[in-house]
């Protein structure tokens, strides 16, 4: 406990010389904004086991080492090296952040169409736009989260996207946030706001990458505003480094008739935290939550959701699968809040873990709070290894017993990919899941 | 081209064949009849080899091999085919995928080149249309969300496209409405050949009045208890199975 006090304290005083530092060129907002933001943390601090939002998951990996704030020194990266993470290609909707910190000359916004604002969020803070100002920061609350709270303390750079009134963006634009350490463990807090304005459509593709195998932590934040009709598709991969601490939010809210879908692949990192948080604020509203986490070793994924009915005749769809290998360790949350008044509202959970391993293992817990009563809810979750009748099945077909479990690993993984209508991307992530599937049967077979 | 000799076989230590006899030969269809319990899907369970059922008993020889010892996988490279009472779901693979795949591991153990999806999608096709129905679910994930008739034909679908020697229909007729038995029936009916042959198990009569068995037998109490034609499936829908209990202790 003293040692998480005490790097309590650290990031506290880091604050300080954030603060100062950069305090002149920022606006009274941002200021003020960061300011919130590190008096939420230095109330709560960080958090325990013993704080039921967070008792199946250890931040030790985060909260027992001391990460420098990414600051001045970035690694040097290549275009060539950035090509090799772009997930979709030949859109020229790119945005590409090192360590954090947007880097204009390996983006590229020339296909960005009209009235569309793609950009980093420093750049546009700099600009003064009145939408950062009123939005920033309203969604994503620092009293949220301690992490939320340090992500708002920290807040500099990330990616801003506005998407004016009926503009339909046809590619995927993506956010690809490129991470190494160098000398010392570093931390990136990264802070997205997306804002599709009544009628506009258009799916993001954000990707966290770990460059090198090293120790890191991400902290990212992103916010969506989807107004009126508006469609947004976020599609998530995370890839960090092995060795990585991956935290994060993500935190929608929905206008009458709006769509909003999240679609997320978690692969890396040793330690993975996503908060996801839907707020359905306006009638007829649709959300639906995609997840899938393949992962091996000591690695350990938490998936946090809040699904909030505010308004009636809405409907919320969830749906995550986990693949679970060696001795690593998955956890699901699926609250759902329906309001009073949020009548009619259509819901469904399922969360569905499959355990490669006698090592492995996963926690799923719904959680439902409904205080209207015309409502319907459904929630499911399976837990177990490989179904003996189900593999039976496929033998029965001819299909031989190492080819059917991995067919049917698979079948786990490819009911989430379903989701994803990018076809490159789809097909990307296809082969990450193969390959990764691969990997665990030749273990097998050596030991 | 099948022999059941005093077969014994059970799940959990608990025996529910007790000896079992049956002689099975190219171009003819067994019907198994019997009451719940009486060990019918045990019988199908074993010649498909579900691994937990245990045979302490008898022998079961296939086409001059010893079936027992053959792996699931192997009996149906062989040619054995069961048809599911409860076909199995399974998540996230299309049907499609699914069929191509069990249709090129049997390519694979008779030494033929596997399909690509488009040659396999022009097989499907011809199966599809010997059978009569249409590929609508075909890029559904296998079973899942389907209703009992559409799972039945599923397991009639894969059937015909996997052309087994030796297809055991384990309560196919089971929940099915009249008009999928009729679908299901006749696509059994057109599957038949000279060379190839089927154990139809069922509770109920009415599948036989579609797909018309050459023999009938009555299990009871983990035996056969009575043999006959076809005209033994009607003496016990008119009796019921009563009558037929009584023997089986005798033998």
């Amino acid at each position: 406990m003293t040692k998480a006090l005490d790097l309590k304290d650290k990031y506290v005083s880091d604050f300080e010389v954030f603060s100062a530092n950069g305090g002149s060129s920022v606006p009274q907002w941002l200021q003020d904004l960061r300011e919130q933001g590190i008096q939420c943390f230095r109330d709560v601090g960080f958090p325990t086991k013993r704080d039921e939002r967070w008792r199946f998951t250890s931040m030790s990996r985060v909260t027992g080492t001391k990460f420098a704030l990414a600051n001045g020194e970035r690694p040097s990266v290549s275009v060539a090296e950035v090509r090799q993470h772009v997930l979709v290609t030949g859109s020229n909707q790119l945005l590409v952040f090192i360590n954090g910190r947007y880097s204009q000359d390996l983006s590229s916004t020339s296909g960005v169409p009209e009235g569309v604002i793609a950009c980093g969020l420093r750049e546009i803070t700099k600009r003064g736009l009145d939408i950062v100002e009123h939005h920033l920061g309203k969604y994503a609350k620092p009293s949220d989260s301690p992490f939320t709270a340090l992500s708002t303390a920290f807040v500099a750079d990330g990616a801003f996207l506005y998407v004016p009134r009926d503009t339909i963006m046809g590619d995927p634009i993506q956010l690809l946030f490129l991470t190494a350490s160098g000398g010392r463990p570093v931390v990136t807090h990264p802070r997205n706001l997306i804002y599709m304005e009544s009628g506009a459509a258009a799916s993001v593709v954000e990707s966290h990458i770990g460059l090198v195998e090293d120790t890191y932590w991400t902290n990212s934040v992103t916010e969506a505003v989807v107004r009126d009709n508006a469609r947004l598709h976020v599609y998530r991969v995370q890839r960090e480094s092995e060795q990585a601490n991956h935290t994060a939010t993500t935190q929608s809210h929905q206008s009458r008739d709006s769509s909003f879908a999240l679609t997320t692949v978690e692969l890396g990192s040793a330690l993975s935290r996503h908060d996801i948080n839907a707020v359905l604020g306006g009638e007829g509203a649709d959300c639906s939550l995609y997840g899938l986490t393949q992962i091996q070793g000591n690695q350990h994924v938490d998936h946090h959701t809040t699904i909030e009915h505010v308004k009636p005749h809405c409907n919320s769809w969830e749906f995550f699968n986990g693949i679970y290998d060696e001795k690593s360790r998955g956890v699901f949350t699926g609250r759902i809040v329906v309001r009073q008044g949020a009548q009619r509202t259509d819901s469904k959970q399922t969360n569905n873990n499959l355990l490669l391993s006698e090592g492995a293992r996963a926690d799923s817990q719904p959680q439902l709070e409904i205080y209207a009563d015309d409502v319907r809810c459904t929630h499911g979750a399976t837990l177990g290894p490989i179904d003996d009748n189900a593999l039976f099945y496929l033998q029965t077909r001819g299909i031989e017993a190492d080819v059917a479990r991995s067919l049917l690993t698979y079948g786990f993984g490819v009911e989430i990919l379903n989701k994803i209508v990018v076809p490159e991307l789809r097909q990307l992530l296809d082969e990450l899941v193969h390959a990764r599937l691969d990997e665990g049967a030749e273990r097998r077979v050596k030991s | 081209m099948l022999e059941i000799r005093n077969l014994h076989a059970g799940v959990d230590g608990v025996e529910i064949l007790k000896g079992i006899d049956l002689t099975i030969n190219a171009g003819e269809v067994h019907a198994i009849m019997g009451p719940n319990g009486s060990g019918k899907s045990t019988l199908a369970q074993v010649l498909a080899g579900h691994p937990a059922y245990g045979v302490s008993e008898g022998s079961v020889v296939y086409e001059g091999r010893n079936l027992l010892e053959l792996e699931p996988e192997e009996r149906a490279c062989a040619g054995v085919f069961m048809a599911f009472q409860y076909p199995v779901e399974i998540h996230g693979i299309t049907n499609a995928y699914f069929l191509r795949a069990a249709v090129n591991a049997k390519r694979r153990c008779q030494d033929l080149e596997e399909l690509d999806p488009i040659d396999f999608m022009e097989v499907l096709e011809q199966k599809l249309d010997v059978i009569g129905w249409t590929d609508s679910l075909m890029e559904r994930p296998v079973n899942h969300g389907f209703s009992g008739g559409e799972k039945k034909r599923n397991e009639i679908l894969q059937m015909a496209v996997l052309e087994p020697k030796l297809a055991v229909l384990d309560e196919t007729d089971s929940g099915l409405d009249i008009d999928a038995l009729k679908a299901v029936a006749e696509a059994v009916n057109t599957l038949r050949r000279p060379d190839n042959a089927s154990l139809v198990v069922t509770h109920y009569q009415r599948l036989l009045n579609f797909i018309v068995p050459d023999f009938v037998h009555v299990l009871a109490r983990g035996r056969i208890a009575k043999s006959g034609g076809k005209e033994l499936a009607h003496e016990l829908e008119s009796k019921g199975y009563d009558w037929i209990k009584e023997p089986a202790g005798v033998v």
